[in-house]
Protein backbone atom coordinates (compact mmCIF):
# COMPACT_ATOMS: atom_id res chain seq x y z
CA UNK A 1 0.00 0.00 0.00
CA UNK A 2 1.55 3.27 -1.02
CA UNK A 3 1.97 6.27 1.23
CA UNK A 4 -0.04 8.50 -1.11
CA UNK A 5 -3.21 6.49 -0.58
CA UNK A 6 -2.71 6.60 3.19
CA UNK A 7 -2.34 10.39 3.20
CA UNK A 8 -5.41 10.83 0.97
CA UNK A 9 -7.45 8.43 3.10
CA UNK A 10 -6.50 10.34 6.25
CA UNK A 11 -7.42 13.67 4.60
CA UNK A 12 -10.79 12.37 3.36
CA UNK A 13 -11.69 10.76 6.69
CA UNK A 14 -10.73 13.72 8.87
CA UNK A 15 -12.39 16.33 6.66
CA UNK A 16 -15.49 14.13 6.23
CA UNK A 17 -15.92 13.77 10.00
CA UNK A 18 -15.26 17.50 10.40
CA UNK A 19 -17.91 18.31 7.75
CA UNK A 20 -20.64 16.63 9.81
CA UNK A 21 -19.58 17.69 13.30
CA UNK A 22 -18.84 21.43 13.16
CA UNK A 23 -21.38 23.62 14.88
CA UNK A 24 -21.14 26.48 12.40
CA UNK A 25 -22.53 25.47 9.00
CA UNK A 26 -20.02 27.61 7.07
CA UNK A 27 -17.22 25.57 8.60
CA UNK A 28 -19.10 22.40 7.62
CA UNK A 29 -19.32 23.58 3.99
CA UNK A 30 -15.61 24.44 3.85
CA UNK A 31 -14.66 21.05 5.35
CA UNK A 32 -16.93 19.44 2.76
CA UNK A 33 -14.97 21.23 0.00
CA UNK A 34 -11.72 19.87 1.46
CA UNK A 35 -13.29 16.39 1.56
CA UNK A 36 -14.30 16.69 -2.13
CA UNK A 37 -10.74 17.77 -3.00
CA UNK A 38 -9.41 14.69 -1.18
CA UNK A 39 -11.79 12.46 -3.14
CA UNK A 40 -10.62 14.08 -6.41
CA UNK A 41 -7.03 13.30 -5.39
CA UNK A 42 -8.11 9.72 -4.64
CA UNK A 43 -9.52 9.37 -8.18
CA UNK A 44 -6.24 10.70 -9.61
CA UNK A 45 -4.35 8.23 -7.41
CA UNK A 46 -6.55 5.39 -8.70
CA UNK A 47 -5.80 6.24 -12.33
CA UNK A 48 -9.14 7.84 -13.22
CA UNK A 49 -7.84 11.25 -14.30
CA UNK A 50 -10.97 12.35 -16.15
CA UNK A 51 -13.22 11.54 -13.18
CA UNK A 52 -10.80 13.30 -10.83
CA UNK A 53 -11.00 16.55 -12.75
CA UNK A 54 -14.77 16.21 -13.24
CA UNK A 55 -15.08 15.74 -9.47
CA UNK A 56 -13.02 18.87 -8.83
CA UNK A 57 -15.05 20.97 -11.28
CA UNK A 58 -18.53 19.71 -10.38
CA UNK A 59 -18.22 19.23 -6.61
CA UNK A 60 -15.70 21.84 -5.46
CA UNK A 61 -16.68 24.35 -8.12
CA UNK A 62 -20.45 23.94 -8.13
CA UNK A 63 -21.95 21.88 -5.28
CA UNK A 64 -19.85 23.35 -2.45
CA UNK A 65 -20.49 26.90 -3.70
CA UNK A 66 -24.21 26.10 -4.01
CA UNK A 67 -24.26 24.94 -0.37
CA UNK A 68 -22.49 28.14 0.72
CA UNK A 69 -25.10 30.20 -1.16
CA UNK A 70 -27.94 28.24 0.45
CA UNK A 71 -26.42 28.91 3.91
CA UNK A 72 -26.22 32.60 3.00
CA UNK A 73 -29.80 32.81 1.72
CA UNK A 74 -31.33 30.99 4.71
CA UNK A 75 -29.34 33.10 7.21
CA UNK A 76 -28.03 30.01 8.99
CA UNK A 77 -24.38 31.05 9.28
CA UNK A 78 -24.88 31.86 12.96
CA UNK A 79 -25.05 28.67 15.03
CA UNK A 80 -28.35 27.90 16.72
CA UNK A 81 -28.79 28.56 20.38
CA UNK A 82 -30.01 25.00 20.96
CA UNK A 83 -28.36 21.74 19.91
CA UNK A 84 -27.37 21.03 16.29
CA UNK A 85 -28.52 17.42 16.67
CA UNK A 86 -32.09 16.35 15.99
CA UNK A 87 -34.42 14.78 18.53
CA UNK A 88 -34.03 11.24 17.17
CA UNK A 89 -30.23 11.20 17.18
CA UNK A 90 -29.86 8.06 19.31
CA UNK A 91 -31.60 5.96 16.69
CA UNK A 92 -29.54 7.60 13.98
CA UNK A 93 -26.21 6.87 15.66
CA UNK A 94 -27.29 3.30 16.44
CA UNK A 95 -28.36 2.70 12.83
CA UNK A 96 -25.12 4.13 11.41
CA UNK A 97 -23.02 1.98 13.76
CA UNK A 98 -25.05 -1.15 12.94
CA UNK A 99 -24.55 -0.42 9.26
CA UNK A 100 -20.80 -0.04 9.56
CA UNK A 101 -20.50 -3.22 11.65
CA UNK A 102 -22.38 -5.19 8.96
CA UNK A 103 -20.34 -3.59 6.16
CA UNK A 104 -16.93 -4.16 7.69
CA UNK A 105 -17.95 -7.65 8.77
CA UNK A 106 -18.45 -8.51 5.11
CA UNK A 107 -15.32 -6.65 4.10
CA UNK A 108 -13.08 -8.38 6.65
CA UNK A 109 -13.28 -11.61 4.69
CA UNK A 110 -11.31 -9.80 2.03
CA UNK A 111 -11.64 -9.66 -1.73
CA UNK A 112 -8.72 -11.64 -3.05
CA UNK A 113 -9.83 -12.03 -6.66
CA UNK A 114 -8.45 -8.83 -8.04
CA UNK A 115 -7.14 -8.35 -11.53
CA UNK A 116 -4.52 -5.93 -12.69
CA UNK A 117 -4.75 -2.18 -12.67
CA UNK A 118 -7.10 -0.91 -15.33
CA UNK A 119 -6.25 2.28 -17.17
CA UNK A 120 -8.46 4.46 -19.32
CA UNK A 121 -7.58 7.38 -21.57
CA UNK A 122 -9.72 10.42 -22.25
CA UNK A 123 -9.88 9.38 -25.90
CA UNK A 124 -11.48 6.06 -24.95
CA UNK A 125 -13.99 7.85 -22.69
CA UNK A 126 -14.87 10.17 -25.56
CA UNK A 127 -15.41 7.25 -27.94
CA UNK A 128 -17.58 5.45 -25.37
CA UNK A 129 -19.67 8.56 -24.68
CA UNK A 130 -20.24 9.30 -28.35
CA UNK A 131 -20.93 5.71 -29.45
CA UNK A 132 -22.04 3.25 -26.75
CA UNK A 133 -23.39 5.71 -24.17
CA UNK A 134 -24.88 8.34 -26.49
CA UNK A 135 -28.49 7.84 -25.37
CA UNK A 136 -27.66 8.06 -21.62
CA UNK A 137 -25.59 11.18 -22.33
CA UNK A 138 -28.55 12.86 -24.05
CA UNK A 139 -30.87 11.69 -21.26
CA UNK A 140 -28.64 13.23 -18.60
CA UNK A 141 -28.56 16.47 -20.55
CA UNK A 142 -32.36 16.58 -20.55
CA UNK A 143 -32.42 15.61 -16.85
CA UNK A 144 -29.98 18.39 -15.88
CA UNK A 145 -31.87 21.00 -17.89
CA UNK A 146 -35.26 20.07 -16.43
CA UNK A 147 -33.85 19.77 -12.89
CA UNK A 148 -32.25 23.21 -13.04
CA UNK A 149 -35.41 24.82 -14.47
CA UNK A 150 -37.39 23.05 -11.73
CA UNK A 151 -34.98 24.30 -9.07
CA UNK A 152 -35.42 27.87 -10.29
CA UNK A 153 -39.22 27.48 -10.26
CA UNK A 154 -39.20 26.00 -6.73
CA UNK A 155 -36.91 28.69 -5.34
CA UNK A 156 -38.66 31.57 -7.12
CA UNK A 157 -40.09 34.18 -4.81
CA UNK A 158 -43.85 34.25 -5.39
CA UNK A 159 -44.80 36.32 -2.35
CA UNK A 160 -45.74 39.42 -4.41
CA UNK A 161 -47.64 37.48 -7.04
CA UNK A 162 -50.37 39.61 -8.61
CA UNK A 163 -48.94 42.68 -6.94
CA UNK A 164 -48.26 44.34 -10.29
CA UNK A 165 -51.94 44.59 -11.14
CA UNK A 166 -52.76 46.86 -8.25
CA UNK B 1 -5.24 -6.59 3.07
CA UNK B 2 -5.07 -5.52 -0.55
CA UNK B 3 -5.69 -2.19 -2.21
CA UNK B 4 -9.27 -2.98 -3.23
CA UNK B 5 -10.24 -3.78 0.35
CA UNK B 6 -8.57 -0.63 1.64
CA UNK B 7 -10.39 1.58 -0.87
CA UNK B 8 -13.72 -0.09 -0.11
CA UNK B 9 -13.04 0.41 3.60
CA UNK B 10 -12.49 4.13 3.06
CA UNK B 11 -15.73 4.34 1.06
CA UNK B 12 -17.60 2.46 3.82
CA UNK B 13 -16.27 4.83 6.45
CA UNK B 14 -17.34 7.85 4.40
CA UNK B 15 -20.79 6.32 3.86
CA UNK B 16 -21.16 5.74 7.61
CA UNK B 17 -20.25 9.36 8.35
CA UNK B 18 -22.77 10.56 5.77
CA UNK B 19 -25.51 8.25 7.07
CA UNK B 20 -24.92 9.36 10.65
CA UNK B 21 -25.07 12.99 9.50
CA UNK B 22 -28.36 12.49 7.63
CA UNK B 23 -29.98 10.76 10.60
CA UNK B 24 -28.75 13.07 13.37
CA UNK B 25 -28.35 16.63 12.10
CA UNK B 26 -31.16 19.06 12.86
CA UNK B 27 -30.36 21.55 10.10
CA UNK B 28 -31.67 20.79 6.57
CA UNK B 29 -28.44 21.90 4.87
CA UNK B 30 -26.47 19.67 7.25
CA UNK B 31 -28.60 16.74 6.07
CA UNK B 32 -27.85 17.63 2.44
CA UNK B 33 -24.11 17.64 3.25
CA UNK B 34 -24.54 14.07 4.54
CA UNK B 35 -26.32 13.03 1.33
CA UNK B 36 -23.43 14.39 -0.74
CA UNK B 37 -20.94 12.40 1.35
CA UNK B 38 -22.95 9.19 0.79
CA UNK B 39 -23.10 9.76 -2.98
CA UNK B 40 -19.34 10.28 -3.08
CA UNK B 41 -18.77 7.07 -1.11
CA UNK B 42 -20.79 5.14 -3.70
CA UNK B 43 -18.72 6.69 -6.51
CA UNK B 44 -15.47 5.65 -4.80
CA UNK B 45 -16.79 2.05 -4.75
CA UNK B 46 -17.46 2.12 -8.50
CA UNK B 47 -13.99 3.49 -9.27
CA UNK B 48 -12.34 0.94 -6.94
CA UNK B 49 -14.05 -2.02 -8.62
CA UNK B 50 -13.20 -0.63 -12.06
CA UNK B 51 -9.53 -0.11 -11.14
CA UNK B 52 -8.85 -3.41 -9.38
CA UNK B 53 -11.49 -5.64 -10.98
CA UNK B 54 -10.83 -8.62 -13.16
CA UNK B 55 -12.39 -7.31 -16.37
CA UNK B 56 -9.95 -5.43 -18.58
CA UNK B 57 -10.92 -2.97 -21.32
CA UNK B 58 -14.36 -2.60 -19.78
CA UNK B 59 -14.76 0.97 -18.65
CA UNK B 60 -18.35 0.90 -17.40
CA UNK B 61 -17.24 1.92 -13.90
CA UNK B 62 -15.81 5.21 -15.10
CA UNK B 63 -18.88 5.99 -17.20
CA UNK B 64 -21.18 5.10 -14.29
CA UNK B 65 -19.36 7.58 -12.06
CA UNK B 66 -19.64 10.28 -14.73
CA UNK B 67 -23.40 9.86 -14.93
CA UNK B 68 -23.68 9.62 -11.13
CA UNK B 69 -21.85 12.95 -10.80
CA UNK B 70 -24.32 14.50 -13.25
CA UNK B 71 -27.34 13.18 -11.35
CA UNK B 72 -25.82 14.28 -8.03
CA UNK B 73 -25.38 17.81 -9.36
CA UNK B 74 -29.07 17.92 -10.34
CA UNK B 75 -30.00 16.51 -6.92
CA UNK B 76 -27.99 19.17 -5.09
CA UNK B 77 -29.61 21.98 -7.08
CA UNK B 78 -33.16 20.71 -6.48
CA UNK B 79 -32.46 19.90 -2.81
CA UNK B 80 -31.11 23.34 -2.02
CA UNK B 81 -34.00 24.97 -3.89
CA UNK B 82 -36.38 22.95 -1.68
CA UNK B 83 -34.49 24.16 1.40
CA UNK B 84 -34.99 27.75 0.22
CA UNK B 85 -38.72 27.13 -0.36
CA UNK B 86 -39.08 25.58 3.12
CA UNK B 87 -37.22 28.51 4.67
CA UNK B 88 -39.51 31.01 2.94
CA UNK B 89 -42.65 29.18 4.12
CA UNK B 90 -41.71 28.23 7.69
CA UNK B 91 -39.04 30.91 8.41
CA UNK B 92 -36.81 28.11 9.71
CA UNK B 93 -34.81 25.20 8.32
CA UNK B 94 -34.66 23.22 11.55
CA UNK B 95 -36.07 19.82 10.69
CA UNK B 96 -37.56 19.35 14.17
CA UNK B 97 -39.79 22.40 13.63
CA UNK B 98 -40.98 21.52 10.11
CA UNK B 99 -43.65 19.05 11.19
CA UNK B 100 -46.79 19.84 9.20
CA UNK B 101 -47.18 16.16 8.27
CA UNK B 102 -46.57 14.85 11.80
CA UNK B 103 -49.31 12.49 12.94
Amino acid sequence: MDIGFMLIAALVSVSGVAAVSFRNLVHCALSLAVCFAGIALLYLNLGAQFIGFAQAIVYIGAVAILIVFAILLTRSSEPDADSIWSSGRRWGIALALAFVVALFGGLSEGLDKTGGRNEVTVKEIGHLLMLDYLVPLLAIGVLLTSALIGAVVIAMDDSNEGGNGE
Amino acid sequence: MNELTMTLGLAGLLFMVGLGCVLTRRHAIGVLIGVELMLNAANINLIAFWRFGEATNLHSGVLFVMFAIGVAAAEAAVGLALVLAVYRHYKTVSLDKVEALKG
